[in-house]
């Protein structure tokens, strides 16, 4: 569904990700682990078209996501939910789901998504006309989520789903992807913290300092002593 | 000592009444930097050039009023366009200084353009409203009218930005710039709808404005310096401070012309804005930097 | 050679008058050369990014307060002059002082300078009794206009010196600033306010300073225009169109060079007189227009002005920063 092949991307002069090749098939979950600084937030935006890759291309279902203008990606079946939740925190809850469904696809189906987006997570429910920074961490990260499901996407992004949540947090968080996924979205996740993510993800690739080392199934991944070399250096 | 009174509390109507009209302005001026990030400091010229739309289209050509407050609103929106697309749109990632400053240079412009198309004589619509006498207070009609209108303008825009998708955008992009496009907001589009949004909120005060007011190359000079330090003093982007604060001064610039000149209400207004700056600097922290 | 040049070139200015004494051109030289001093002293904080649309105010304080004293208190404007000084300073402190310790920076600093001399203007307005308002006012001649303790001058060719010796003590004080440990506290305020603060500088206490002095060296400007021009206008000396012209002609001449300024007077006077010559009366609001058009177009293509652009090109580029992840 999704295919990357030898991208690089950075920030001015900086390069950020070098030569990053991987796919994402369809009804997939598949995660990108790595230490921090290892460009993964990098590669969420490149994907998403928040910044342009300096090289290499970038495919969904065989369109060009390079040449596609940014704001048109969404439309194309993608949602972002952006590293530390960026919520609209000024705006109620539902004022941020509603911005989620702005693209005109999502527009006649509103009250529908809403209903099941409030399915997914009842806490947002009841905390509808909260203003949406007023929440805690976990309910954000519900929101966040939520206000992607809006435009009803094929394809998922989670750039750290679990940055600054409580460990009982994350676990939920996870349990609701797991959800999703079920529901027959395809999910991308990009995170740190590899025992939650191998739980609920196929494959995952593993990316340090901008390149890919190593992939496979989640089952492999964890046997073996690769991630531990690249987290902790033994 | 009743008859004091009355006059205080016909300075108190005055100054709602002004505030009204103010309010509105500071709105446009809000609107434009809480979305775009960007001051003009011309906006008190785009709303000259509606008055002199105006008083063209009436006086001049015999269009109704009506029609020629419509034609102003319409253009002075699209002038709002131009100006983004002209001037604002190309220094977007340049200091913030250089972009208040291209601005400047269009305020320089449009005051020279009018003094050079329609000379620096005084004009005025030469309406005769009618003034109301209430318990011994005299309102004026055009007043009434300006701050029943100016109302009647924020509400449609409150409506616009709380119950429509691209109003809720507008709102959302001044707290985020960055993710907009994961939404699939196009930034530019948005620019442009506030920026003729802006115009045209510049277009009704002239509408309003041009009931009350001589027409000159220079009027822009009595309300622009207020416009600005009412929206420093609510805060920058921040609408209901502005809302507040422009009553606020409307009543000092009401209650100074009361007791002397009209100009010493503004410098009490200025000077009312140094002490609420010692006083009460959190009034006046932007939230933005 | 470089090293001889600027005094050759100074010598060249003193003596002018008394090689070529047509009273036109000197009357123009003078006007260049005060305008000069003027832009020079916004520059002064212009630099360190502490853009003030309000030194029009400064201007006029310093007209004015010397014309008042002088016509009205009989005050010889050896005293005037310090005490219009005095005015500004002032003037300059109150209004700046809350800025700078409560974080008003930018664009909100711009605002309310531009408030500022919007309120001056209307403050000389408003005490049209005393002001003549917007129809102007004039000193009073004082024994047939030559006098030093009036501090007025009939012949053009001291005027001329008077204004090149202000317009180098201008520059002087410019370069005074630019060697002193003031001006890399501001560049490390204008950078990163929190980060100076945090390295013992007193940003408050810096930034006034610089306020107050350029506030006091524009004032002085104004003084010595009100006193070579004998008639003063809200308009031409005040005003948020002054404070604009300030602005514009540093920006086109170059903001961080010391001459940048005296670049910048130079063309806006020309193209203001060239105007007036080919247009006559019609000429009113055609330089403000061209003015306008040639700010927008500045601030879009040439930020630097032209001097500070041409500067560039002679400079080798430096290598691009590495930004944060």
């Amino acid at each position: 569904m999704l295919e990357l092949r030898a991208v690089r991307a950075g920030y001015g002069s900086f390069q950020a990700l070098f030569d990053v090749s991987l796919e994402v098939r369809q009804g997939e979950a598949v995660g990108v682990i790595g230490p921090n600084g290892a460009g993964k937030t990098t590669l969420m935006r490149v994907v998403s078209g928040m910044i342009r890759p300096t090289a290499g291309s970038i495919t969904m279902e065989s369109v060009d996501l390079v040449a596609t203008p940014a704001h048109r990606i969404v439309e194309l079946g993608m949602a972002h939910v952006p590293e530390s939740r960026r919520l609209f925190a000024a705006m109620t809850v539902e004022e941020n789901l509603k911005m989620g469904g702005f693209i005109a696809a999502a527009r006649p189906k509103f009250r529908q998504r809403l209903d099941f987006v409030y399915e997914l997570f009842p806490r947002l429910r009841e905390r509808r006309r909260q203003r949406a920074g007023s929440m805690s961490g976990g309910e954000q990260q519900m929101c966040a989520i939520g206000r992607a499901l809006m435009s009803e996407p094929r394809l998922l992004l989670l750039d750290e789903p679990s940055a600054g949540l409580a460990p009982v947090i994350v676990e939920m968080v996870f349990d609701l992807v797991k959800r999703i996924r079920a529901g027959g979205v395809t999910v991308l996740i990009v995170e740190q913290n590899v025992q939650q993510v191998l739980r609920v993800v196929d494959r995952a690739y593993l990316l340090k300092a901008g390149s890919i080392r190593a992939s496979g199934s989640a089952a492999e991944l964890l046997a073996t002593d690769t991630i531990r070399e690249a987290y902790l250096g033994v | 000592m009743a008859v004091f009174d009355i006059y205080l509390l016909e300075a108190l109507i005055n100054g709602v009444l002004l505030g009204g009209v103010l309010a509105l302005l500071s709105l446009g001026l809000n609107l434009i930097f809480g979305v775009i990030d960007v001051v003009w400091i011309c906006y008190a010229e785009l709303i000259m050039l509606g008055m002199y739309a105006i008083y063209f289209l009436d006086v001049v050509y015999h269009l109704p009023l009506l029609v020629a407050g419509a034609v102003c609103i319409v253009g002075v929106a699209l002038l709002g366009v131009l100006l983004h697309v002209l001037v604002i749109s190309p220094l977007l990632g340049a200091a913030p200084i250089n972009q208040l400053l291209a601005t400047g240079g269009v305020l320089f412009f449009l005051q020279s353009a009018a003094t050079v198309m329609f000379g620096v004589e005084f004009k005025n619509l030469g309406l005769r409203l009618p003034v109301l006498k209430l318990s011994g207070m005299f309102i004026s009609y055009s007043r009434l009218l300006a701050f029943a209108f100016a109302l009647v303008g924020m509400v449609l825009v409150y409506l616009f930005l709380t119950r429509t998708y691209t109003g809720t955008a507008i709102r959302a992009i001044s707290q985020d710039r960055q993710i907009m496009m994961l939404m699939g907001v196009d930034s530019r589009r948005i620019y442009l709808i506030t920026s003729a949004l802006g115009g045209g909120l510049a277009g009704l005060a002239a509408c309003l404005l041009v009931l009350q007011y001589d027409i000159h190359p220079f009027v822009g000079l009595s309300f622009g310096p207020i416009t600005f330090l009412i929206c420093v003093l609510g805060s920058l982007g921040n609408f209901v401070g502005g809302f507040v604060a422009a009553f606020v001064f409307a009543e000092i610039i009401a209650l100074g012309g009361l007791y002397s000149d009209l100009e010493w209400g503004y410098v009490l207004a200025f000077a009312f804005f140094i002490v609420m700056m010692f006083i009460r600097p959190q009034g006046l922290m932007a939230r933005r930097s | 050679m470089t090293r001889v040049l600027p005094w050759l070139v100074g010598a060249a200015l003193v003596a002018l008058p008394f090689v070529y004494r047509e009273p036109y051109p000197l009357h123009i030289l003078v006007i260049i050369l005060i305008w000069s001093f003027a832009y020079t002293s916004w520059s002064v904080m212009g630099r360190f990014g502490l853009t003030s649309l309000g030194h029009g105010g400064f201007m006029g304080v310093g007209a004015y307060v010397t014309a008042l004293l002088w016509n009205k208190a009989g005050m010889s404007p050896w005293l005037g002059v310090p005490l219009a000084l005095a005015a500004a300073a002032l003037l300059a402190a109150v209004v700046a002082y809350p800025c700078f310790r409560f974080r008003i920076t930018g664009h909100y600093f711009a605002l309310v300078t531009l408030a500022l001399s919007g309120i001056v203007l209307q403050v000389i307005t408003a005490t049209r009794d005393y002001t003549g308002g917007s129809l102007g006012y004039t000193p009073e001649r004082y024994r047939g206009g030559s006098s030093l303790y009036a501090l007025q001058f009939a012949s053009k060719t001291t005027w001329y010196l008077i204004a090149l010796g202000v317009w180098a003590a201008g520059l002087w004080v410019w370069y005074r600033v630019d060697r002193s440990m003031l001006r890399y506290a501001l560049e490390a305020i204008a950078e990163d306010e929190d980060a100076a603060a945090a390295t013992g500088v007193h940003v408050t206490a810096e930034k006034l300073k610089i306020t107050v002095l350029s506030a006091v060296m524009t004032a002085l400007a104004g003084s010595l225009y009100c006193q070579y021009q004998m008639f003063i206008s809200p308009d031409t000396v005040s005003g948020i169109s002054v404070s604009l012209q300030m602005v514009f002609a540093v920006v086109v001449g170059g903001i961080y060079v010391a001459y940048g300024p005296t670049v910048g007077a130079v063309i806006t006077i020309m193209l203001a007189e060239i105007l007036r010559i080919s247009f006559g009366t019609r000429a009113v609001g055609w330089d403000n227009l061209v003015y306008g058009i040639l700010l927008v177009i500045f601030i879009v293509f040439l930020p630097k002005g032209i001097l500070g652009s041409l500067l560039d090109l002679r400079r080798p580029r430096r290598a691009e920063a590495v930004p944060g992840t």
